[in-house]
């Protein structure tokens, strides 16, 4: 919640400032409209939102984990680490109450502790001592080493005097001291606003441990050997899916039997999510590279016929007619004609369905791999090891994002006219 | 025999909803070679539909259509077209569109690429050979989809409202190009408009055709194409017989929208 808040924080204060300054130093066409609300031509990305955006997701993300890459003013409040204190108050039967202090060392976990040196002090309570780690909280028995026990009707009364009773807890200082419903006090430290790194681990932990893996692998494989399966397979999985389903989807453009005898099955197959595919895939072929292919050929099998079918569809009549009046036959209309105009269509659905195929790879190695980023952060989340799981979705991502900005600048390459006619 | 003829064509299409449209009943006309012939009506009298059966994209349900002795079954380089919105293709620049004829013939450059770049001059493109089409202005892309069809060296030439979607100025100078093209090649033409001026500006001869069915109303053997080869066309719009042919005309095509509107009133 308080991160929400910090969140939208950033995002007005810098809206405010860029455009306060930015408002004084462009005078650019743009900037001189005066209507862009609603003007959608007029709202293009703006890209000091876009670099603060980035730099925020960051900044919270190492705030909030205390990392060493921020300095430490900008962190988050940290867990509680050092001595804690607190004192009871204790009731046993014929005597007076006494009051005695416990000191708990917090320590971060990893680091070895030595329970602190305390005088035991005075009165028939004597002063406790204990480690817990920090995120961590410990059972403490103060009747231990008091002169009289739980069976003398020992029992603790108040937390540094307010009083508690069994099921109930005290705020301290230093933490939370609750009392179990058999009368055992218990001591969580406080842990502050920072992610335990077992959930959320510091920017520079993922950069380690994507050197570290980068350099010795992860499960007897390299990194660069699970991405480059991953996009192995998606890579021939869209080919052979382009290579059959373009085909497929000029026939059904072309010719209205195809149309007719493929209509039913490819828009009966489109809607199912190749996610879907997975059980059966693996129980037909198995969980090699054999049944990955096949179900990322599925993918994009659907999705070319169809990008290839509309760009068949798409070509004006007159261009049709034009070419026939300049006498070209047939196969000469599908050369310079037809397939020409349907590119823009089937890039689009080509990059649709890298989308696709790259998503479903993963999902596919999650479910079973022996390589791949799926499995590498699917293995990693069962050891709890955040930190590969974040560098792999992190890496997922990057990829992705590639292969589209790949395929976009193939797009403007091959089809200059596209969005100009 | 030389020149397009058109023996009683008619044209009868059935709809989903059961009922038939009579687009075209007996028309009958005699192309002469060379000749440049401009057909008007109001919207729905048949003529993009008999500029459609004589390009060969659509095939009349009775009477026949010659082409220089030989019937017309189908699209044929022998008959160019021009469409109203250039149909060019993005793919290729200026001189690959223009040159797009003689190259699907399998033709080599040597024997297109005088000619192609002579029509290029002609439309007054030399510049912008290089060019892609989707970089030119509307008036630059029809002059492209001229050259483009010139470049085959068709018989006859069919132009579907080849200047309908051009500003006013643009459009007067490409009337004025249209009349050179048709008297340095000689080439047949028929233009099909839905401007009246147009019509009598670019027409030897003048089609008005009504509509349901669609049939030829009537025919006007007119002087100003020739008077307005090479001349400013404004001053053919001056000729007194100009104004008093145009609002004969337009006020036969009044008449036969009110007639449509009131026959659709009637039956509401």
């Amino acid at each position: 919640m308080i991160v929400l808040l910090i969140y939208i924080a950033i995002f007005v204060a810098a809206y405010v400032l860029v455009k306060f300054v930015a408002r004084k130093a462009t005078t650019d066409y743009a900037s001189l409209k005066t209507v862009t609300f609603g003007d959608e031509s007029a709202v293009v990305p703006n890209r000091f939102a876009s670099v603060i955006s980035i730099l925020t997701i960051f900044l919270l993300w190492a705030a909030f984990t205390g990392s060493s890459l921020v300095p430490s003013f900008l962190h988050a409040p940290g867990p509680f680490i050092g001595d804690a204190t607190f004192t009871y108050t204790a009731e046993a039967d014929g005597v007076a109450p006494d009051d005695a202090t416990v000191t708990v060392r917090v320590f971060e976990v990893g680091n070895d502790a030595e329970d602190p040196v305390v005088d035991p002090g005075d009165g028939w309570a004597k002063n406790d001592v204990d480690t817990i780690g920090a995120w961590r909280s410990g059972l403490i028995r103060v009747d231990d080493n008091d002169e009289y026990g739980r069976d003398q009707g020992h029992v603790v009364t108040a937390i540094n005097g307010t009083p508690i009773e069994p099921g109930g807890s005290v705020e301290t200082d230093y933490g939370r001291v609750g009392m179990s419903p058999k009368g055992t006090l218990n001591f969580e430290p406080s842990k502050g606003w920072q992610m335990e790194p077992i959930w959320l681990p510091a920017p520079e932990a993922v950069l380690a441990r994507l050197s570290e893996i980068a350099s010795d692998g992860y499960r007897d494989s390299t990194l660069w050997e699970h991405l480059g399966y991953s996009l192995f397979r998606v890579i021939v999985g869209f080919f052979f899916g382009a290579l059959v389903g373009i085909p497929l989807g000029y026939a059904m453009g072309l010719s209205d039997w195809f149309r007719g005898w493929f209509d039913p099955i490819v828009e009966f197959m489109r809607p199912v999510p190749p996610l879907a595919l997975i059980p059966l895939v693996i129980i037909w072929a198995g969980i090699g590279e054999v049944g990955k292919i096949i179900l990322l050929f599925l993918a994009a099998l659907w999705i070319m016929a169809i990008a290839a079918r509309s760009g068949v569809s798409g070509v004006a009549i007159s261009k049709v007619h034009a070419a026939y009046s300049l006498g070209a036959s047939k196969w000469q209309i599908m050369r310079h004609v037809i397939v020409p105009n349907s590119l823009p269509e089937i890039f689009t659905g080509a990059r649709v369905a890298m989308g696709v195929c790259w998503g479903t790879v993963v999902a596919a190695e999650l479910v079973a791999a022996e390589k791949g980023a799926g499995m590498m952060i699917m293995v990693a989340s069962k050891f709890q090891l955040t930190d590969i799981v974040i560098m792999g979705i992190i890496l997922i991502g990057v990829i992705g994002f590639g292969i589209d900005i790949l395929m976009r600048y193939a797009e403007r390459l091959l089809v200059p006219w596209k969005g100009r006619v | 025999m030389s020149g397009l003829t058109i023996e009683n064509v008619s044209m009868r299409f059935d709809l989903p909803n059961g009922t038939s449209v009579q687009a075209l009943k007996d028309v009958s006309l005699d192309i002469k070679e060379g000749e440049l012939m401009s057909v008007l009506g109001p919207s729905g009298c048949g003529k993009t539909t008999l500029l459609n059966i004589l390009a060969g994209f659509l095939a009349p349900t009775e009477g026949r259509i010659t082409l220089n002795g030989h019937p017309v079954k189908g699209p044929d380089a022998e008959r160019g077209m021009v469409f109203q919105q250039g149909a060019l293709f993005e793919w290729m620049n200026v001189r690959d569109n223009v040159s797009f004829g003689p190259r699907m013939a399998g033709k080599r450059e040597r024997d297109w690429g005088a000619n192609v770049d002579h029509l290029l001059d002609v439309v007054g493109l030399r510049d912008f050979k290089e060019k892609a089409v989707y970089e030119l202005s509307g008036g630059m892309q029809q002059r492209v989809a001229l050259a483009r069809c010139l470049a085959n060296d068709p018989d006859v030439i069919l132009m579907d409202e080849p200047l309908g979607a051009l500003d006013a100025l643009t459009r007067e100078k490409m009337q004025g190009l249209v009349l050179r093209l048709w008297k340095e090649t000689g080439k047949t033409i028929i233009l099909i408009t839905h401007s009246v001026e147009e019509a009598l500006l670019l027409g030897e001869r003048l089609l008005v055709m009504a509509p349901r069915p669609g049939r030829i109303h009537e025919e006007y053997r007119l002087p100003f194409a020739d008077e307005g080869v090479g001349r400013d066309l404004r001053e053919v719009k001056k000729n007194p017989e100009f104004g008093q042919k145009r609002e004969e005309i337009l006020g036969m095509i009044w008449n036969m929208e009110e007639e449509i509107m009131g026959r659709t009133e009637a039956a509401q």
